[in-house]
C-alpha cells in the first residue's frame, strides 16, 4: 500500500495557511447532523471534544477513569513549549520547528513539525483566556524556563503542575459544552473495538466498567485520543490505568501502526526500591535547569558511597564527575532525554551508579542553593521537591536526589496523515496516540504542545475536510456490523474469563514488562531481540491458557479489566520487538549496540532508514506486513546530531 | 512488618457492606499504601478471591482518583494523598481501618470505590472561562500582578479528590466549589462571569446534597494540596455580593 501523508505542496511556511483555504468546510448549519466520537479525555481528548462542540458538532466524550479530568496528561510536570520569543533571545517558529525535527533525530515529518510550531503560540493564548495560571513575573507578563534540547527560554510552566492546569484548562471548556448539551460524557467506560462499515469507522463498542454491559456508540468519525502505551514496560511513568487497548484493536481492524519500538526513556525518574514497585515516578526535566547531574569519578567511591560508609556530601569536588558538563559542555545538564538517559546507563554500567542497586546517579542542588538561596529553589521546585522526599523518605535540599531512567513516553503509535487521520476511514489518532511529530525522541514540554496542538487547532479544521464528503446519514446500532463487534467483544471477555487457569494476571504483565525493559529498553541488540521475540511468544500462549481472571463480567472487576489490556500489550510488545529488530541503525530512544559513532552516541542510517514503518496487521498469528512512508527533507539538512 | 487490615467490602451500591479483617506480612517500608494493597490483592488472587476495589490512577498525588479513609481520615496519617502514603507511616503489628469516602453525595460502587460525578457536575455549572478556541488575545495582553496569579494558582492546584467532603462531619464540598470559584475570580478572564458562576456552582453544589460549612477547618486540614479555607471565605463573599445584586438564578 502507498501511504500518501497528504502534506500540502509549497513552501514550508504556506503549507498549514494553504490547507486550511483549500479543505472543505462543513456549514454551520450542518454541523449538527455530524455526530463524533472522542475516545480518551486527555489534553488531546479534551481539547478536541470541547472545540468540535463549540463548532456544532455532537460530541460524546469516553473516558476511563472516573472523570475526565483524571486524564493522565494531568501528570506532566514541567511545562509547555511555544514559540513566543516572549524573553527576546532569539526565538522563532522555524527555531522550534528546527529543534523538534533535530531533537527527533531526523524521523519526523517536516510539514507535521512545523504545523506545530505554528500553531504553539495559539495555544499559550488559549489557554491563558480560559484562566490557566501560568507562572508570571514581577511585571505581571508570563515567564519562561529552559528545556532539554534547547537554547532558548520557550517553556511556559504552572510551578511543577503543568499538565494539570493545562489540563483542567480543556476540562473547564468540555464541561462547559456538557453544560450546553453539546457533548455527552461516559466516565467510566472503556473502548473495546472500532465497528467498521463499508470500510469507514462508523463507530465504537464499550464496556461499561461499573455494570459491564456491553454498548454500541454510532458516529460519523471517531476520534483516538487515547495516550501512549509505555505500561508494555509494566513499570513506567504512565498512570496504572494506561493502556494501548483502543489504538490497538483499531490497528487490528486495519489501522496502521508507526515506529511502536521508538520509546522515550526518560533520564530524571526516582530509582526502583524493590519487586513490590508498581510505578515509577518522573521528577521534571525542569530540575536539570539548576541540578546537577554526577556520579563518583572512580568504583572505589561508588562502592563506599553504596555500602552506606560515606555519603554524597562527603565526596569532594575533584572526586565528582559532572559527566554531561563533561562530555556536553554546550548543552551540559540540558542535553536531550535520550542522551542523558543513555549516559546515565553508561556510567552505572561502568560500576558508579550511586544507591544500594547501583542504578541510581545524582541530581545535585547544593551549587544552585548555595547561589540563588533555598528559598528561590523552593519557590521553583517546591512540590517536586516534597514529592521526592514522600517517596525517598530523604531530603534533597540538603542530600542531591538520586535518578535514573524510567520509561516516559512512546513516540510511535498509530500512523496518520497531515489531516491526523489513520489508514481507516474516519478514525482519527491525536496526541500521543499518534505517531507523527516527535521522531525518534520527543523534546521536554513538547508533549503538552502537540495534544493540544492537534485538539484545539487541526482537527476542527482537518475534520470537517472528511465530514463535508461524507452523507450525514446516521447509521443506527442495530446495524448487523454493530452487533456482529459487540458479539465478538462479549466472546472474548468470556474467553478471558473462562481460562481460569493459575497465574495472576499481574504477572503475566510484570513478565512481559522484564522482556521489554531487558531487551527492547534502553540498549537493544539483534541478538536479544531475536530472543525476546521468542520469549513473548511463548508468553503468550502461558496467557492464554494460564491465566486466572476472577469474577464475572457484570460488575466492576479490576481483574478482567487488566487482562484485557495486557492481552494486547503482550501481542503490542511483539511487535515492537520486529520494529526494533528491523530498524538496523540508532535513532534518538532506538538504541542498537551494534550501531554507535566511537564516543557512544546514536548512529543514523539516513540512506536506509530515513523512512516512518508503517506496521499493517495481517490476521492472528500471522507476521506484521512493514510499509515506508519515506521522510523528504527539504529544508533541514540531516547532520550527526551533536550537543558537544 | 506484619499488619492487620480491616477493609470495607461490599459487592456493589445496592448490597449492605461490612468491615473484614485481613493479616498481611512482610511489607517494606519502602512501599506505598496502595502498594500495600497490591500485595493484598496478589494474594487474594492467587487465592481465587475478589480482589479489594479501590480507585487510583497516576498515582504521584495529581490525578486525584485515589480516596481512602484510612484510620478515620481521609488519605490516612499524613497531608498526602493515598498514592503517596508510604508503609514508613505505619509500624509493624498496626490493625489498620480503611473505608471508602464517606458522604451521600458519593455513593459508593464497590469495596471503596465512589462515584464522585457530583463534582464533575459543580464545575459543569460554571467552573470555567466562556471562551470557544480561537479569536483570543495575546497571551501577554493583560498583565496580571505575580501576587495575584500565584494565589489564583493556590486555589487552582486542586485535584478534586474529595477528601474535604470525607474530612467534613457535614459532607460539605465548599473547599472544592470555592477553590475553582476564587481562581477565576481572582483572574481578571474570569471577570465576566463572576457573578453568575458563583451563583450557579453553589446551587449546583446544593442540589447534589453536599452539607453547609460549619468552620470546622478539617478540610483545610486534610486537604492533600493544602487548599486554603480562606477560598470559602472568598466564596461567601462572591456569592452573596452576587445575590444581592443580579437575577442569574
Amino acid at each position: 500500500m502507498i501511504l500518501d501523508s497528504k502534506i500540502p505542496q509549497g513552501p514550508l511556511a504556506e503549507k498549514w495557511t494553504k490547507h486550511k483555504f483549500n479543505v472543505k468546510l462543513v456549514n454551520p448549519a450542518n454541523k449538527r447532523k455530524y455526530d463524533v466520537i472522542v475516545v480518551g479525555t486527555g489534553l488531546a481528548g479534551a481539547s478536541a471534544a470541547a472545540s468540535l462542540a463549540e463548532l456544532g458538532y455532537n460530541v460524546k466524550a469516553f473516558c476511563f477513569q472516573d472523570s475526565p479530568r483524571r486524564a493522565h496528561s494531568i501528570a506532566a510536570q514541567g511545562g509547555i513549549n511555544a514559540a513566543k520569543n516572549y524573553q527576546n533571545d532569539g526565538d522563532s517558529v522555524y527555531r522550534l520547528f528546527y529543534d523538534t525535527i533535530k531533537g527527533g533525530d531526523y524521523r519526523a515529518r517536516e510539514g507535521n513539525v512545523y504545523r506545530l510550531a505554528e500553531v504553539s503560540v495559539n495555544i499559550i493564548d488559549q489557554c491563558v483566556a480560559q484562566g490557566v495560571p501560568f507562572a508570571r513575573e514581577y511585571g505581571g507578563l508570563l515567564a519562561n524556563r529552559s528545556f532539554g534540547g534547547a537554547q532558548v527560554s520557550r517553556t511556559f510552566y504552572a510551578k511543577g503542575q503543568t499538565g494539570q492546569q493545562l489540563l483542567l484548562g480543556a476540562y473547564s471548556a468540555l464541561s462547559r459544552q456538557v453544560a450546553n448539551g453539546k457533548v455527552k460524557l461516559y466516565p467510566r467506560t472503556e473502548m473495546m473495538d472500532v465497528v467498521m462499515i463499508d470500510g469507514k469507522a462508523r463507530g465504537i463498542v464499550t464496556r461499561n466498567l461499573v455494570t459491564g454491559k456491553i454498548e454500541s456508540h454510532s458516529a460519523h468519525a471517531v476520534l483516538l485520543c487515547t495516550g501512549g502505551y509505555g505500561n508494555v514496560f509494566f513499570l513506567s511513568t504512565n498512570a496504572m490505568g494506561s493502556n494501548v487497548t483502543a489504538a490497538w484493536r483499531a490497528h487490528r481492524k486495519g489501522a496502521f501502526f508507526s515506529n511502536p519500538s521508538f520509546t522515550q526513556i526518560h533520564p530524571t525518574c526516582i530509582p526502583v526500591s524493590g519487586d513490590h514497585q508498581s510505578k515509577l515516578t518522573l521528577m521534571s526535566e525542569s530540575l536539570r535547569n539548576d541540578g546537577r547531574v554526577w556520579v563518583p569519578a572512580t568504583v572505589e567511591i561508588a562502592e563506599k558511597l553504596r555500602k552506606g560508609q560515606i555519603n554524597a556530601n562527603d565526596i569532594k569536588e575533584e572526586d565528582r564527575d559532572y559527566y554531561l558538563e563533561r562530555k556536553y559542555p554546550s548543552f551540559g545538564n540540558l542535553v536531550p532525554r535520550d542522551v542523558a538517559s543513555r549516559n546515565a546507563k553508561y556510567v552505572c554500567d561502568e560500576g558508579r551508579g550511586v544507591n544500594e542497586t547501583g542504578e541510581a546517579v545524582f541530581l545535585d542542588f547544593r551549587d544552585a542553593i548555595k547561589r540563588d538561596g533555598r528559598n528561590v529553589i523552593e519557590a521553583k521546585y517546591g512540590n517536586l521537591f516534597d514529592m521526592y522526599m514522600q517517596i525517598t523518605g530523604d531530603n534533597p535540599y540538603e542530600l542531591p536526589m538520586m535518578i535514573y531512567p524510567a520509561v516516559h513516553y512512546t513516540m510511535g503509535g498509530l500512523w496518520v496523515d497531515y489531516n491526523l487521520m489513520t489508514t481507516i476511514p474516519g478514525l482519527y489518532a491525536l496526541g500521543e496516540a499518534n505517531f507523527s511529530d516527535h521522531g525518534a525522541n520527543r523534546l521536554g514540554a513538547s508533549a503538552l504542545m502537540q495534544g493540544l496542538a492537534d485538539g484545539y487547532f487541526v482537527i476542527p479544521y482537518t475534520i470537517g475536510d472528511y465530514l463535508a464528503q461524507n452523507s450525514a446519514e446516521r447509521i443506527s446500532t442495530d446495524h448487523p456490523d454493530f452487533k456482529k463487534t459487540e458479539q465478538e467483544v462479549t466472546q472474548r471477555l468470556q474467553k478471558l474469563l473462562s481460562i481460569k487457569g493459575e497465574k495472576t494476571v499481574d504477572y503475566f504483565h510484570k513478565k512481559l514488562g522484564k522482556i521489554m525493559w531487558e531487551y527492547c529498553g534502553m540498549a537493544r541488540t539483534a541478538q536479544g531481540l531475536t530472543k525476546a521475540k521468542g520469549m513473548i511468544k511463548e508468553l503468550k500462549k502461558e496467557f492464554w491458557t494460564n491465566v486466572n481472571v476472577l469474577g464475572a463480567n457484570e460488575e466492576l472487576n479490576l481483574s478482567l479489566e487488566k487482562a484485557n489490556r495486557v492481552s494486547d500489550f503482550i501481542e503490542l510488545g511483539e511487535l515492537m520487538v520486529d520494529d526494533a529488530l528491523h530498524r538496523n541503525e540508532s535513532c534518538g530512544g532506538h538504541f542498537r549496540e551494534e550501531y554507535q559513532t566511537p564516543e557512544g552516541e546514536a548512529l543514523r542510517d539516513d540512506e536506509n532508514f530515513a523512512y516512518v514503518a508503517a506496521w499493517e496487521y495481517k490476521g492472528e498469528g500471522q507476521e506484521e506486513a512493514l510499509n515506508k512512508e519515506e521522510l523528504v527533507f527539504e529544508n533541514v539538512k540531516l547532520t550527526q546530531r551533536s550537543y558537544k | 512488618m506484619n499488619l492487620t487490615l480491616k477493609i470495607w467490602r461490599q459487592k456493589n451500591s445496592a448490597d449492605k457492606g461490612a468491615l473484614k479483617e485481613y493479616k498481611i506480612s512482610n511489607i517494606s517500608e519502602d512501599m506505598s499504601f496502595l502498594e500495600m494493597l497490591d500485595v493484598l490483592n496478589e494474594e487474594l488472587s492467587e487465592k481465587g478471591e475478589d480482589p479489594v476495589h479501590f480507585d487510583h490512577d497516576c498515582r504521584e498525588g495529581i490525578c486525584g482518583m485515589c480516596s481512602l479513609y484510612i484510620d478515620g481520615k481521609p488519605h490516612g496519617p499524613q497531608q498526602t494523598t493515598t498514592c503517596q502514603l508510604h508503609m514508613r507511616s505505619f509500624k509493624d503489628g498496626d490493625v489498620i481501618t480503611i473505608e471508602p469516602w464517606r458522604a451521600k453525595s458519593f455513593p459508593v460502587l464497590k469495596d471503596l470505590v465512589v462515584d464522585r460525578s457530583s463534582f464533575d457536575r459543580i464545575i459543569q455549572a460554571g467552573g470555567y472561562v466562556s471562551v470557544n478556541t480561537g479569536g483570543v488575545p495575546d497571551a501577554n495582553e493583560i498583565p496580571i500582578s505575580k501576587s495575584i496569579a500565584d494565589l489564583a494558582m493556590d486555589a487552582a492546584q486542586c485535584i478534586g479528590c474529595g477528601a474535604c467532603v470525607a474530612a467534613c462531619k457535614n459532607a460539605s464540598a465548599m473547599l472544592f466549589t470555592s477553590a475553582k470559584i476564587s481562581q477565576l475570580a481572582l483572574l481578571p478572564q474570569g471577570q465576566v462571569e463572576r457573578k453568575v458562576r458563583a451563583e450557579k456552582m453553589v446551587a449546583q453544589m446544593d442540589a447534589e446534597g453536599f452539607g453547609a460549612c460549619t468552620n470546622t477547618g478539617a478540610c483545610e486540614a486534610e486537604c492533600p494540596k493544602g487548599i486554603s479555607i480562606t477560598n470559602i471565605a472568598r466564596m461567601n463573599r462572591e456569592y452573596f455580593s452576587a445575590i444581592a445584586s443580579s437575577d442569574n438564578v
